[in-house]
């Protein structure tokens, strides 16, 4: 068995989800293959030789492919399908966006979202919103599968595998990247970050984010949202939590005036230890929380600030 | 120009679907069914655009058996024009539909189709993508804004790092994610309305396309249930227990 890893990069940082990626593909077994598709991303493929376990890197570095474009990529991955048994992708953007792409282009159905391997044809994901836990097993000779990270331990990164490059550059031309709008933030990922603290319509305004600030400082945590909160405009979209918006699993989430809504809880209900402050008695947060306080979160936050 | 916006019949937002105790799949049996709410979205998006001059005719299209027509009679509420049902009792993958739904493209040759991101039932994500690849065109997934601007059109997506803005040729593919737009509701004189627009019935054997499983769905469990834990009385307490219990912060 041969398998294609997609790494999911920025042209100049390979994001760590792909080692988990990575993981998975070990779970299938074979010959592991990480492609790097992107413009001067060079330092990426560096990287990507480092990962445990891999055979090979291929990189394709072409302006055609700064911005990993669907309608590019999907073509040039499809192409590259007919020497491997398994494409696989992290189901972040990216790998969301063109991996169906590459699926209808093979004529294969997609696995999206597996959380565990059972065998080289058989997977587990969950479906409506974590609630149930469906066993797939795939018919299809060659396999297209995107990967939630958040099932999988990364694997380490002091290999040395080659790395090639590829020359054939595919442009569908019907397609172009116009702007993008990135939000700056000091703040680990959400996805890594192994303490997360995420407000909800509670915390009232934007601004009331800040009682955060102090508290994410002191535990190295990452800032997350409600969908409420996002669409009241309090912080930005890439923030939200949940069935349709980041999964997170770290040791440590923090529900700060969210009442816990099933999407909501689709996106961390998998974390080790669950901590919700409501001043709501009766929120659903509090039947998934390991921990639970009944308070005012203005109250709560500065205090808790203090007793870190 | 025309938008085609498919649309499933999912379990209600507002419901906790239960896992069957033979564990064979969920269990749906008197559920509230409902349009999928990113389809929802999808069906508002082209009604304004027809509003806004910009298009002129909205299908909805659905495939499923003859329950979906309701969600499709709420589509015609919402202000679509005619509606397709594509007649099937078999349980579709993704790429099946996407199949289907390329033949419709090909009839109808829309200049937008316009698709919910994911459906909240089999949380796949795919059906967009892949008719955007069988039909060539070009795709703009997870949009929160869609701006047609002559031969073009400029979609702004939800990604993970923020937004990002790209340029479509037409005729063109969308997904919708949850900020594209809110969705009305559909006034009674509007659903009577409804009644009386044009629904057509074509049969998925029709189209003369093998629509073979690719997947078998060996078993469905319910999650590990988490169990609710503890009320703490303050936040000394609180900090004590993350500390030296669950042993989280040091
Ligand atoms: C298709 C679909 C997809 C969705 N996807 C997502 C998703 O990915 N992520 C997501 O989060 N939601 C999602 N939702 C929305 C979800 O259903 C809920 O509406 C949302 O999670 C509610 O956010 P919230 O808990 O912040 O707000 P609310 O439900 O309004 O809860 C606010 C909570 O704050 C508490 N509170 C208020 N003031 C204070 C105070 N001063 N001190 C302490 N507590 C206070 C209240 O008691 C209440 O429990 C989705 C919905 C749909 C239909």
């Amino acid at each position: 068995m041969s398998i294609l890893v997609y790494a999911e990069h920025d042209n100049s940082v390979l994001k760590a989800d792909t080692l988990k990626t990575v993981a998975a593909a070990q779970k299938i077994g074979g010959d592991i293959t990480i492609l790097v598709v992107g413009h001067n991303c060079q330092t990426v493929a560096e990287k990507a030789a480092k990962v445990n376990g891999i055979t090979k890197v291929v990189v394709a570095d072409s302006a055609a492919y700064e911005h990993q474009l669907a309608e590019n990529v999907s073509l040039l991955v499809s192409e590259l399908a007919a020497d491997y048994s398994v494409v696989m992708a992290t189901a972040l953007t990216t790998g969301k966006n063109f991996m169906p792409r590459v699926a209808a282009l093979l004529d294969v159905a997609q696995i999206s979202d597996i959380i565990a391997v059972e065998s080289a044809d058989t997977f587990v994901r969950p479906i409506y919103a974590g609630n149930a836990i469906a066993t797939v097993q795939s018919l299809d000779a060659k396999k297209v599968i995107t990967v939630r990270s958040t099932g999988f331990n990364p694997v380490a990164c002091d290999g040395s595998a080659g790395i090639t490059s590829l020359d054939n550059v595919i442009n569908a031309g019907i397609s172009s990247h116009v702007s993008d709008e990135l939000t700056v933030s000091e703040r680990p990922d959400l996805g890594v970050a192994s303490v997360v603290i995420s407000g909800g319509r509670g915390m009232q305004n934007g601004d009331n984010f800040k009682l955060f600030d102090g508290i994410a400082d002191k535990l190295g945590a990452a800032i997350g949202a409600s969908r409420a909160a996002v669409d009241a405009g309090f912080v930005p979209n890439d923030m939200q939590v949940g069935q349709t918006g980041k999964i997170v699993a770290p040791d440590l989430y923090i529900a700060v005036g969210i009442s816990g809504a099933i999407q909501h809880l689709a996106g961390m209900k998998d974390s080790k230890v669950i901590v919700a402050i409501n001043k709501d008695p009766e929120a659903p947060i509090f039947q998934v929380a390991d921990y639970g306080i009944v308070a005012d979160l203005f109250e709560a936050l500065p205090e808790l600030e203090n007793a870190l | 120009m025309k938008v085609l916006v498919p649309i499933k019949r999912v379990i209600d937002y507002n419901v906790k679907v239960r896992v069957k105790s033979d564990n064979s799949n969920v269990d749906l049996a008197n559920v509230k069914m409902a349009i999928n709410p990113f389809c929802e979205i999808a069906v508002e998006e082209a009604v304004r655009l027809k509003e806004a001059g910009t298009a002129t005719e909205v299908i909805v299209i659905s495939i499923g058996d003859k329950n979906c027509q309701e969600q499709l009679r709420t589509a015609l509420a919402l202000g679509a024009d005619r509606a397709i049902q594509i007649e099937t009792d078999q349980n579709l993958d993704a790429l099946n539909i996407a199949k289907l739904l390329q033949k419709i493209v090909e009839e109808e040759q829309p200049q937008l189709v316009i698709l919910g991101k994911q459906s909240i039932d089999s949380d796949n994500n795919q059906t967009g993508q892949m008719l955007a690849a069988l039909t060539g065109l070009a795709q703009g997934t997870f949009a929160s804004e869609v701006k047609v601007e002559g031969e073009k059109v400029n979609i702004t997506r939800e990604v993970d790092g923020g937004l990002q803005t790209v340029s479509l040729n037409l005729p063109a593919i969308v997904t919708t994610d949850l900020r594209l737009n809110e969705p009305r509701y559909a006034s009674l004189p509007n659903i009577m309305k409804a009644k009386r627009k044009p629904l057509e019935v074509k049969s998925a054997a029709d189209f003369g396309i093998d629509l073979t499983a690719r997947t078998i769905l060996l078993k469905v469990t319910p999650p590990r249930e988490r169990e609710a834990g503890i009320i703490v009385e303050s936040i000394d307490e609180l900090v004590e227990k993350l500390k030296n219990e669950a042993k989280v912060i040091s």
